[in-house]
């Protein structure tokens, strides 16, 4: 992969000191600090199709030549970002989940992949953050597609802080990012990196991925068990998976499809006789609009709904033996 | 204009040292077999190829990671063995990689890999991303005031994916005079392009260009020209694919 050269700034602030207040959403997180690194950083370049771009009104006066608006046009908008990448520039590259991964996946896959250059892919919108818009505006497949391909990290934050700091670190890196931006998000930021152990237990391990945990920790209150946090599932943190593995039961709780981290944590505990609980937004559709509230307690990934698919996994093997 | 008809055996052509000269390349194209299906595209961009690599574009093996090098980007990557000769045949890689093509050793594929062949800028062969990755290119050039050019080519049939208009359009809207697009013309559409395939791009603002895909007096003259704040089309018309 060609490493671009370029000016990073050590500093995290603006002169203006932009960082200093905290973002309410990801989304807003992601066009301060997006605009930070254009001006920070010469060789950093944005790729918009239409989607978010009130964000970017200033940088874009500021930087026409990188900020670069292609209109409705997502196909065009990766390859456009692949091929500024192509030219020793580091593209980040915008806009819906669906539209971004789904419409564009062979772009990614061949512009980024199969050429092998650098760059970060940020979505907003998630699994169903645009519930009421119906399917055509709702995701939840796209960490499993864009993990069929090789060499992407893969960033779900559950914080606005959280996104704001892996984005800096992906657009400082040279490598292929996809960043997961969405409106749900836990009350508190965690360290970002390796997962960070919320809380020990002997009865098993659950692992929660970005911003599902404030609904984990809810649903697992006095149960005996460790709670894991992740916001980086790719690479996946196998080591802090099985330092911190009392009893072999393991409980995958993902934001998007269902199980699509479930081979890692196979793959982790291989030599392992263990069981594995893998919730997440099912394949089905779910032919009904409302909030996102309402879809997550459709498919039982609220506090309640999940201390229900928790306690029945756990009482199931208790009841085996 | 050349004729291959005097042109080197394989066997002899084998033997010569880069660079080449335009007779020599369909005795490089015979060094490759193994690739029928794709034998009548590879010719239609023979002429258009060597003109770019032997008269305007400035790249060598030499200077294959120079930020300021013009770039080529084939867009449609079938039938790559024209592609291929030309490269052997001006010093990219050697000429003894042509016998390998297609084979589990080579690093010659029936569509390029940029990983793996030096002078390959982007990997190719489903249709419909090089010319947005030149859109991008062009772009990222541009913004890094680098003053050299991104010349594409596409076949008029690769035209169908709806890819290529997204980049049609932009590339006009933002002016991009640093790129050049190729279209080698053999009428393959199944639909066609009414008024010609030209006529699309000239809607966009592109400067647009015909001429005789095998005069390479004239390729020379349409692919040397550009202007100050518009891409640039030129459209080689070469002989019906039948």
């Amino acid at each position: 992969m060609r490493t671009p050269s370029r000016s990073t700034s050590a500093t995290s602030t603006t002169a203006t000191g932009a960082t200093a207040t905290a973002p309410t959403s990801m989304r807003e997180a992601f066009g301060e600090t997006m605009s930070e690194l254009l001006d920070e950083d010469l060789s950093t370049v944005l790729v918009l199709a239409d989607i978010s771009r009130q964000y970017f009104r200033q940088a874009e006066a500021e930087h026409p030549e990188r900020v670069i608006n292609v209109g409705i046009r997502e196909q065009l908008l990766v390859n456009v970002g692949a091929g500024l990448a192509l030219s020793g520039l580091r593209p980040v590259v915008h806009t819906f989940s669906t539209f971004l991964v789904e419409r564009a996946f062979e772009q990614i896959k061949l512009g980024f992949g199969h050429q092998d250059v650098g760059g970060v892919l940020v979505s907003v919108g998630g699994s169903y953050d645009v519930s009421s818009g119906g399917r055509t505006h709702q995701g939840p497949g796209d960490v499993a597609l864009v993990d069929t391909l090789p060499d992407f990290d893969i960033h779900v934050p559950g914080h606005p802080v959280e996104a704001r700091r892996l984005l800096r670190d992906a657009v400082a890196g040279d490598g292929r990012v996809y960043l997961r931006l969405t409106e749900d998000s836990n009350a508190q930021a965690r360290p970002t990196g390796s997962m960070s152990v919320e809380r020990r237990g002997a009865r098993g391990s659950v692992i929660a991925v970005g911003p599902t945990l404030d609904s984990v920790l809810t649903a697992t209150e006095g149960l005996d068990v460790t709670v894991l946090y992740a916001s980086t599932i790719r690479p996946f943190d196998a080591a802090t998976l099985t330092r911190t593995l009392g009893f072999a039961d393991v409980i995958l709780v993902e934001p998007y499809a269902v199980g699509t981290s479930a081979w890692h944590v196979s793959q982790a505990l291989r030599h392992v006789p263990h069981r594995l609980l893998s919730l997440g937004v099912p394949r089905a559709e779910l032919r009904s609009y409302g909030s996102p509230r309402d879809h997550q307690r459709a498919h039982d990934l609220d506090a309640a709904g999940l201390r229900r698919s928790i306690t029945d996994f756990l009482d199931a093997d208790t009841a085996a033996r | 204009m050349s004729s291959p008809t005097d042109s080197l055996t394989a066997d002899q052509t084998h033997r010569r040292t880069p660079p080449l000269s335009f007779e020599d390349l369909p005795g490089l194209m015979s060094l490759q077999t193994g690739d029928e299906k794709h034998g009548p595209a590879a010719t239609s961009t023979l002429d258009v190829l060597w003109v770019l690599y032997d008269e305007i574009l400035d790249v060598s093996a030499a200077a294959l990671d120079d930020p300021a090098r013009d770039r080529f980007y084939l867009s449609k990557g079938h039938g790559p063995m024209a592609y291929y000769a030309v490269l052997a045949a001006k010093g990219f890689f050697p000429v003894d990689w042509l016998a390998g093509f297609g084979g589990a050793h080579s690093r010659l594929g029936h569509h390029p890999d940029r990983n793996l062949v030096p002078g390959v800028e982007i990997s190719s062969g489903s249709l419909g991303h090089g010319f947005p990755l030149a859109v991008g290119t062009a772009l990222g050039l541009r913004a890094q005031g680098v003053d050299s050019r991104v010349v594409c080519l596409v076949g008029d049939a690769e035209l169908d994916e709806g890819s290529n208009a997204e980049a049609m359009t932009v590339a006009g809207s933002f002016d991009l005079s640093n790129l050049t697009v190729v279209v080698v013309d053999n009428r393959s559409s199944s639909h066609g392009w009414r008024g010609g395939v030209g006529a699309h791009f000239a809607v966009e603002g592109w400067i647009v260009q015909r001429v005789d895909g095998r005069d390479h007096q004239a390729l020379a003259v349409a692919m040397r020209r550009t202007a100050a704040t518009v891409p640039t089309l030129v459209v080689a018309e070469v002989e019906d694919q039948s």
